[in-house]
């Protein structure tokens, strides 16, 4: 063979290859997570895979810094420029839908029929959303304190009543060992509020709106339940038990540094948590008489409505579901797998892993926020709320506002088409 | 009592200095804070915000925070984004800007003083509230670049460019300056029978160094911490400037050493510039009267 033939052979060679790549179809997929070293590894290895996996798709991503990465949404579907696949904060999910941003998932849900209930994204008694992760909040503390503070150490079948935690947190105040009693994480604002706050509203027996209805605050935020959640919340500042402003850098290290007896915080600060105690516990959430709950979804994966390719997108998103990459998220950013199976591959959360107790409290206490388009505006109304009674202001005045101003809302958007 | 006045002196110059070294104090605390954390291990800095040693480079001391930067975020390229940008910005904004004000002060045409007043008003209209109309409408633009005509001119660089070469504040400070310069100039070289292109090149420009420097200073300042505009028009990683960089840095556990270093990185082009323009700036501001 010549060497002319040689090179003619390898130009056509190029040239098959070339259109059999280029007969992919191109999907975007906008994620949350630039900056993220590891997260950016997982996921391009996910996109990766599902490239090389098939030959009718070819995802390419965009990420975003997460803080950045709502507007860029709404400024994208604005625009007109959503991409394929993007990725959606669980409880803002049902307004994506409703605006128009997000379509129903095409994926077969028998496939998800083992997740916990947190990373399914459901509206409207659609499938829109599916997360990789869940994530949960627990009460961190040390067995060295329960100890010197003689308190029971509860567990998820017996978790403290409203009485014991307050005599916990008188324990820990009248100790004089710590700055104060309780870590509340009020550095934090945004969506930490109402993820971490309202499930003490709800184990109240109160909630942000009613969820049986969706079409008013009025008794769910101002009923007798949630006037008694705000006389103990306010209870906490006033009592001197927890600081209404905190400094981030305490909120960051304060319980590592011993300034707090406890700290209400998530599964992604258990790890430091351990590292500085090795005597570290992850306790359940009190139980104030509507039993122990805590706030669930976190980051899910849906099909934008501008996309045209809704069944590629899906195929991806349905990709991503495979228990090893779940384990992969877990092991590599310490968030909690949606399965047994995957929990069971990690190192945190397998049966006996030193965060096993979070897949569990989920399982067991976890309840979304409020599953609604008006979310987006009552999260940030509720947070409001928190943060004046908080800082002293009157309780029913101040829920009473609330209610009128989420009312307000949901009028105006004419109940959110529900 | 020529000692009395010489000592008099003295005292006033010591109590100016006084003064002036205090301010300066608390204006360069806050970058010797950035620059002093930036080599300062997180658990470190945080303890160290307590007490003076967040001013001093004592403890364990290393350029790590820098490394973990870089890795962290594409650095260099969002400084370059942002230099690209704002440097094309400024000197188009002086261009356009200046031509403007050129033609408001010393060219004769009807209606000038109403369109001068109707460019004026815009400096009461915040971006926030005309944000959204030209994301509608930049996104529809059409644009012959160096890959033919293309629809809409998101995830690029002219879209951060265009919108901003020219605004009410620089063309106000240009007109301000303009009207102070000698009338007779002008009059003479029409005289001559140089046309109004001659005279903005050869006798106003020349004479316009100080708003020049102050213009480039405003403009470069304004562009450069842009966070909005790029914000809602750029999604590619490529064309995203420092500020928006910036949110790479805040995740949930946050990483202040790399914060402080990052943001020591993105204020150099900022402190170079000023440091460039510092005495034509500080000349206009005494000629212009403009503080703040």
């Amino acid at each position: 063979m010549t060497k002319k033939t040689w090179m003619a052979g390898l130009a056509i060679a190029t040239a098959a290859w070339g259109s059999l790549a280029s007969a992919q179809t191109a999907l975007t997929m906008w994620y949350h997570g630039a900056g993220n070293e590891v997260e950016a590894k997982i996921i391009n290895q996910i996109i990766s895979d599902f490239n090389a996996s098939q030959k009718d798709w070819a995802v390419t991503l965009q990420s975003f810094p997460q803080a950045a990465y709502n507007d860029s949404v709404t400024a994208g579907a604005l625009a007109g420029n959503l991409p394929d696949i993007l990725d959606v904060d669980g409880p803002n999910m049902p307004n994506w839908a409703w605006a128009g941003y997000m379509q129903p998932l095409q994926i077969d849900e028998s496939k998800i029929a083992n997740f916990l209930p947190g990373p399914q994204g459901h509206w409207g008694g659609k499938l829109y959303s599916i997360g990789l992760w869940d994530a949960a909040v627990a009460l961190v503390t040390r067995q060295s304190y329960l100890d010197e503070l003689k308190l029971r150490t509860p567990t998820l079948d017996k978790p403290w009543t409203a009485a014991e935690f307050q005599g916990a947190l008188d324990a820990a105040k009248a100790s004089g060992k710590f700055k104060f009693a309780l870590d509340l994480g009020m550095a934090w604002t945004g969506e930490w509020y109402p993820y971490a706050f309202s499930p003490f509203l709800q184990s109240f027996g109160g909630d942000i709106v009613d969820r049986t209805t969706y079409k008013t605050a009025e008794g769910a935020l101002n009923g007798p339940d949630a006037i008694a959640f705000g006389n103990w919340w306010q209870g906490l500042f006033k009592g001197g038990y927890a600081q209404a402003t905190q400094d981030p850098a305490d909120r960051d290290n304060g319980f590592a540094a011993g300034q707090y007896a406890f700290s209400w915080n998530g599964n992604w600060a258990a790890l430091n948590a351990l590292k500085a105690f090795p005597d570290t516990l992850f306790l359940p959430a009190p139980d104030f008489g509507h039993g122990s709950k805590i706030g669930a979804a976190s980051w899910q994966f849906g099909v934008s409505a501008k996309s045209t390719h809704p069944d590629g997108a899906s195929k991806f998103i349905e990709f991503a579901l495979q228990d090893k990459y779940l384990a992969d998220f877990s092991n590599g950013i310490g968030l909690i797998p949606p399965t047994t199976t995957a929990a069971a591959m990690t190192e945190n959360y397998k049966p006996g892993g030193p965060m096993a107790v979070f897949y569990d409290l989920t399982k067991a206490q976890a309840l979304v926020r409020p599953v609604t388009p008006g979310y987006i505006v009552d999260a940030k109304v509720f947070e409001k709320a928190v943060a004046d009674i908080a800082n002293g202001a009157d309780v029913t005045a101040t829920l009473d506002a609330a209610v009128d101003e989420i009312n307000a809302d949901i009028t105006k958007n004419n109940g959110y088409g529900q | 009592m020529a000692t009395i006045s010489a000592d008099s002196r003295g005292l006033r110059l010591a109590v100016r200095y006084t003064v002036l070294g205090i301010i300066a104090i608390i204006f360069v605390f806050p970058l010797v804070f950035m620059l002093v954390s930036s080599l300062k291990p997180d658990a470190q800095l945080l303890a160290d915000t307590a007490s003076l040693r967040a001013f001093l480079p004592v403890g364990d001391i290393s350029f790590d925070n820098y490394t973990a930067a870089f890795k962290r975020a594409p650095v260099g390229l969002f400084i370059m984004n942002s230099v690209i940008v704002t440097g094309i910005t400024v000197v188009l904004s002086l261009l356009v800007c200046s031509m403007a004000a050129f033609a408001f002060v010393f060219v004769n045409w009807k209606g000038r003083e109403l369109v001068l007043t109707i460019i004026l008003a815009t400096l009461i209209v915040p971006f926030e509230t005309i944000a959204i109309p030209l994301l509608l409408i930049s996104s529809k633009l059409p644009w012959i670049g160096l890959d033919g005509l293309k629809w809409g001119w998101l995830n690029s660089y002219h879209v951060q460019i265009v919108p901003f070469m020219a605004d009410g504040l620089t063309i106000y400070l240009f007109v301000q300056y303009f009207k102070d310069l000698p009338g007779e100039l002008i009059e003479a070289a029409r005289v001559e029978g140089a046309t109004w292109g001659q005279i903005y090149r050869r006798i106003v420009m020349p004479l316009a160094g100080p708003v020049l420097a102050t213009a480039a200073i405003l403009k470069f300042l304004a562009m450069y911490n842009q966070y909005l505009w790029p914000l809602m028009v750029v999604q590619e990683e490529g064309y995203r400037p420092v500020m928006v960089g910036l949110q790479y840095f805040f995740q949930l556990n946050r990483a202040w050493g790399e914060i402080m270093a990052y943001l020591s990185l993105i204020t150099i082009p900022v402190l170079a510039f000023y440091l460039y323009l510092q005495k034509a700036f500080i000349a206009s501001i005494a000629s212009t009267g403009v503080k703040g």
